[in-house]
């Protein structure tokens, strides 16, 4: 069952951290667009604090569990009481609010840090389902809260959370003097905290997440013509890994972090290529007058898919990671490009051309079946959570906004910035 | 709500874009940028950075427009002389398409017959319109740029005179969802006093 509900879903207006004269770091806002009937009741009561702390953990909490559209958090003033712990609880109460799932928790100093302790409780049979404490400081209370909302989600859903990670994406802006100004941004996956990676006053695409999250490889054209960096995100250290003459883009890691497929036009025309990043040593993977690019990695390394128009259309095509002979994978739709594996490796996300429109299409590897997933326009650079629950997109084309659609359809949120436009989202790896 | 998580992070923002602006925004040796680069070659003025490509893209719509969209930066030089049919510097495509439009012939071999008689240099730079993908998009751009320098070497430019570079969908001319912008965007800007 579907049921849209535009306007009526609260506005997340997430907490921003501007740096001062930094207004690039835009607000990045998140709106569920349709949710699914029958979300899930949950009462998630605030957790006990002794005196003030910088992060409301039962609020994050409740807005990460929401978002998903899959839990209707019980508003605070509707709560019946207040417990801290377990033993506090009078089922009773919450019986009576048909509410079948019960967070209670509190965040206990431990010298200058925190422990975020919290208990998930079956309110019809009495008992507990989890409990955890997570330690935390001031500046990672917030992924705390993230990481509480991880585990409920678990407990209740089977599937891993993907609250605690974080999203790239490439703001445009204009300046004062009417110049474009392009940002490279971190967030996390709520919207909130966003930092900036890079500010340019020539465009910058494809962020693409190191496997371990800990590193950020993009295409940067500050130096005329396309470059390709790999970036450490906690010392700001980047190196310029690939400016030879022509384009060079598209930067895909492999799943083991030691590899970079990129596509290079240095011998004459676009091929997909992989890049040993300690060695610097470069492998062509095709080689083909056509235009072949965007290479994705399958998560088991043994192979990449990538777009190529060598049949006279883009179409996506697999080979293997040592190289070999292409197999072209899609065969419906006249565009197919930006082709990117679901975390297990059994779908693909692309961007999926037909009669005109661009929408996200979701490809099942076993079957060969097509879902176009999207009814929003000029979809594109589709990225996977980490769980593969959501694929988060860009659409709308230069009056760009973010989308994340659940691959079952039922659920769709839109992520906006304050100012400008925003695009080129990447979703990061799991990040413990 | 207001915490300041990931300080480290933070300042490493703020040290990274400052070294990053620095790149951009000047027109030293190594970091020139080739929007600079080609707002110089037309406009004797520094600091016009993007706009320069807007203007430049709007010029080659309708021949005389080059130079009077450039606001009194003719200097009498033959390629800015608005009766010339070098002062058409734009070649644009059909959808999907690299290939040049018969009515372009005559522009590119004017261009070429300059490049050879002059020596000079020009920059290829290709563009394509927003839809679908960017990184196919840049593969696209480089295709037409090449189209274009192909052509040009073939009525007499020497192949080091030019140089093809792509932008893909990046720096529209016009901006704007529909055919009327993206005919626009699809393109190939010929900007001399690069190489």
């Amino acid at each position: 069952m579907r049921v849209r509900r535009p306007l009526l879903q609260v506005l997340w207006a997430v907490a921003l951290l501007t740096t001062g004269a930094r207004d690039a770091a835009a607000v990045l806002t998140i709106r569920i667009t349709q949710g699914t009937e029958g979300a899930q009741p949950i009462a998630i009561v605030p957790f006990a604090v002794n005196g003030a702390l910088p992060v409301d953990v039962a609020e994050v909490v409740a807005a990460d569990l929401a978002r998903t559209g899959r839990f209707a958090p019980i508003p605070e003033s509707d709560l019946p009481a207040r417990p801290a712990e377990a033993s506090q609880v009078d089922f009773g109460d919450w019986r009576k609010l048909g509410t079948e799932n019960l967070v209670v928790g509190r965040v206990r100093p431990e010298g200058s840090a925190y422990s975020v302790e919290f208990h998930l409780l079956d309110v019809f049979k009495g008992q507990q389902l989890a409990g955890y404490a997570i330690p935390a400081r001031n500046d990672t209370l917030r992924r705390a809260a993230h990481k509480v909302a991880d585990l409920i989600y678990e407990k209740l859903t089977g599937e891993r959370g993907a609250f605690a990670t974080r999203v790239a994406y490439v703001t445009e802006s204009r300046g004062a003097t009417g110049n474009r100004r392009y940002s490279l941004e971190v967030a996390d996956s709520d919207g909130a905290s966003p930092h900036t990676v890079l500010e340019s006053g020539q465009p910058i695409l494809s962020p693409a997440w190191s496997p371990d999250g800990r590193r950020i490889a993009y295409v940067s054209f500050e130096d005329g013509g396309s470059a390709v960096y790999v970036q450490d995100l906690a010392s700001g250290r980047r190196e310029r890994v690939a400016s030879f003459e022509g384009i060079n883009s598209a930067p895909a890691w492999s799943p083991d972090g030691t590899r970079l497929a990129l596509t290079l036009s240095r011998d004459g025309n676009p091929d997909v290529y992989v890049l040993d990043i300690a060695t610097r040593q470069l492998l062509r993977l095709t080689d083909n007058p056509a235009i072949d690019t965007e290479p994705n990695w399958a998560p088991d390394g043994g192979s990449l898919v990538f777009t190529s128009d060598r049949g006279g259309k883009p179409q996506i095509y697999r080979v293997a990671s040592g190289g070999g002979a292409a197999r072209r994978i899609t065969f419906e739709g006249d565009y197919n490009a930006r082709a990117v594996h679901s975390p297990d490796g059994k779908r693909v996300a692309m961007i999926h051309g037909a009669r005109g429109s661009y929408r996200i299409g979701l490809l099942d590897l076993d079957t060969g079946a097509m879902r176009v997933l999207t009814e929003t326009r000029l979809d594109e650079s589709p990225s996977f959570s980490p769980n593969g629950s959501m694929v988060l997109y860009a659409s709308g084309g230069r009056g760009g906004t973010l989308e994340a659609v659940s691959v079952d359809g039922r659920v769709r949120q839109r992520l906006s910035v304050s100012s400008g436009t925003v695009r080129e989202p990447a979703w990061s790896p799991f990040l413990d | 709500m207001s915490a300041r998580p990931w300080k480290p992070l933070l300042i490493a923002s703020l040290l990274i874009p400052l070294a990053a602006c620095q790149t951009v925004g000047t027109q030293d040796d190594e970091g020139i940028a080739v929007e600079d680069r080609a707002a110089g070659s037309s406009v004797s003025t520094s600091g016009l950075d993007d706009a320069g490509g807007r203007v430049r893209g709007i010029g080659g719509i309708g021949g005389a427009g080059g130079a009077s969209g450039l606001a009194g930066s003719w200097r009498g030089k033959s390629v800015d002389d608005p009766t010339s049919p070098l002062s058409k510097r734009v070649i644009y495509f059909d959808y999907d398409s690299d290939e040049v439009r018969d009515e372009y012939r005559a522009t590119l071999e004017a261009h070429a017959a300059y490049l050879s008689e002059k020596r000079a240099a020009a920059t290829l730079e290709g563009n394509t319109d927003e839809r679908g993908s960017r990184e196919y998009n840049l593969g696209l751009g480089e295709r037409r740029a090449q189209a274009v320098r192909r052509l040009m070497t073939a009525y007499g430019a020497g192949g080091n005179q030019l140089r093809a570079v792509s932008f893909g969908e990046e720096k529209p001319a016009a901006d704007g969802g529909d055919e009327s912008a993206w005919s626009l965007n699809r393109r190939v800007e010929i900007v001399y006093g690069s190489r």
